[in-house]
């Protein structure tokens, strides 16, 4: 049976973990590399990486670092963060990465999708969706940009049905009404969006413990849930989370 | 040495950083010297067989590959296109298998691509899952899938259906999950596949 995927997401920040200070008793707990590698030790199906450098100088390191991770875990990754074309999707996917996640970008150009699953295939393409609450909107949430800062009008199924329809091959969707709030996924929200599509899910925001996943998976029709600072500061062990869901009849990869 | 065939759906990139892991020396080759005195050849692939077959065709490795006699392992589209057919825009493959490629059909509360871990039945005294527990997870994504036929090895369920995750006929080795992904277990299968097969 097709097993639902815990995902962690790391932040990286001039080539380092931002947020990932608490983690394990790795030696160097901001090297992405060593996080990645303890992750996949302990169970993880797959990674994000999130890459927030602010200046482009700096991201020419991005490469570098897909490739030391891709030598160093056997399990898939996707990365993300500041790709706008082509050529960032293919430094990335050439250096080992097996997706890439757009997000804003492809709100402001919605042909990115097109032409990222057209290039690398629609399993290479994964759409970030971030929303918020707005019951004026016929799904009732709304497609927000720039780290949530920014509104855009955009009703949430709607886009994410067209960038289905435009070949992404997954949706990773954050509530940003729930993210960092540890109070639990946004249920009816990750239901209403899974049952809606045929591609995978990813549920995004508000993780604090074991039961939200079992939530999500269960009534929020998720085929995967990713989370942060609960896995980085050790709240949620991922292998205890997986013999948890287990024991709940949830298909884990144990 | 292993070859891994060069061409326009390979996704090599992972499976040199697996073999690396492994410390086996391997070449990145579409030479036909080069593949041809290599002890075991690795066939990968990601994207869509029509455009594959003709890329393979218009450079002679069609012929190449079919003429081959060392172990031979296809990854998800190299295993497919160890077919006869694939639906997949109605391609002829290489046929060197008896096996034809389906589409999964959309149905309520199933996905497609099939993507993630899922678990693997195999056969038991096939080389390839030496020293790996059955019903063990692989990960897959694929949108198409071998049918179940005599030459499966190992199969998978997904969707309500039965596929070969698994077949292996004569040097010719394919499998539709990427062992490249997939954690110890994955680098395991790699590991027979140069070891214990010949």
């Amino acid at each position: 049976m097709l097993a639902k995927r815990i995902i962690p997401c790391l932040d990286i920040k001039d080539g380092r973990v931002v947020k990932g200070i608490n983690f394990l008793s790795l030696r160097d707990a901001g090297s992405p590399v060593e996080m990645a590698r303890a992750y996949s030790a302990l169970g993880a199906d797959e990674l994000v990486f999130l890459d927030i450098t602010a200046t482009v100088e700096k991201r020419k390191n991005l490469s570098a670092l897909v490739r030391d991770i891709s030598e160093n875990i056997s399990i898939p990754f996707t990365v993300g963060g500041g790709i706008g074309g082509l050529d960032d999707a293919y430094a990335v996917i050439e250096s080992g990465a097996d997706k890439v996640s757009i997000n804003s970008a492809a709100v402001r150009r919605p042909s990115l999708i097109d032409e990222l699953a057209g290039r690398f295939g629609s399993q290479c393409v994964v759409l970030a969706v971030d929303v918020r609450k707005n019951d004026a909107l016929s799904s009732g949430y709304e497609v927000v940009i720039e780290g949530g800062r920014k509104r855009t009008g955009l009703d949430a199924l709607s886009w994410i049905k067209e960038g289905e329809k435009r070949g992404c091959g997954e949706i990773l969707l954050t509530s940003m009404d729930h993210d960092g709030t540890k109070n639990g996924f946004a249920i009816d929200l990750n239901s209403r969006i899974s049952t809606n599509i045929d591609i995978p899910l990813i549920a995004s925001g508000g993780a604090g413990r074991a039961e939200d996943f079992y939530d999500v998976f269960s009534l929020g029709k998720a085929d995967a849930a990713l989370a942060a600072s609960v896995f980085h500061f050790h709240e949620i062990d991922i292998t205890d989370l997986k013999r948890y869901l287990k024991d709940r009849g949830i298909a884990v990869r144990i | 040495m292993v070859a891994i065939i060069k061409y326009n759906a390979g996704n090599t990139q992972s499976v040199m950083c697996a073999l690396k892991r492994l410390g086996v020396p391997f070449i990145l080759t579409d030479d036909e010297r080069e593949i041809r005195s290599a002890d075991h050849v690795i066939f990968p692939g990601v994207g869509e067989a029509r455009s594959a077959m003709s890329y393979l065709k218009e450079r002679g490795i069609v012929s190449l590959i079919r003429s081959l006699d060392m172990p031979f392992l296809g990854i998800c589209l190299g295993m497919q296109l160890l077919s006869s057919f694939s639906e997949e825009n109605d391609t002829e493959c290489l046929d060197l298998v008896p096996l034809s490629i389906r589409r999964f059909e959309k149905r309520d509360g199933y996905k497609i691509p099939h993507m993630g871990w899922n678990t693997v039945s195999f056969d038991e005294g096939c080389p390839l899952f030496n020293g790996i527990s059955n019903d063990s997870y692989f990960y897959f994504v694929h949108s198409y899938y071998a049918e179940d036929a005599d030459c499966a090895i190992a199969r998978t369920d997904y969707d309500g259906i039965t596929f070969s995750s698994a077949i292996a006929k004569d040097n010719f080795y394919g499998v539709q999950f990427h062992p490249e992904k997939s954690g110890e277990d994955g680098l395991r299968l790699l590991s027979n596949f140069l070891k214990e097969t010949r």
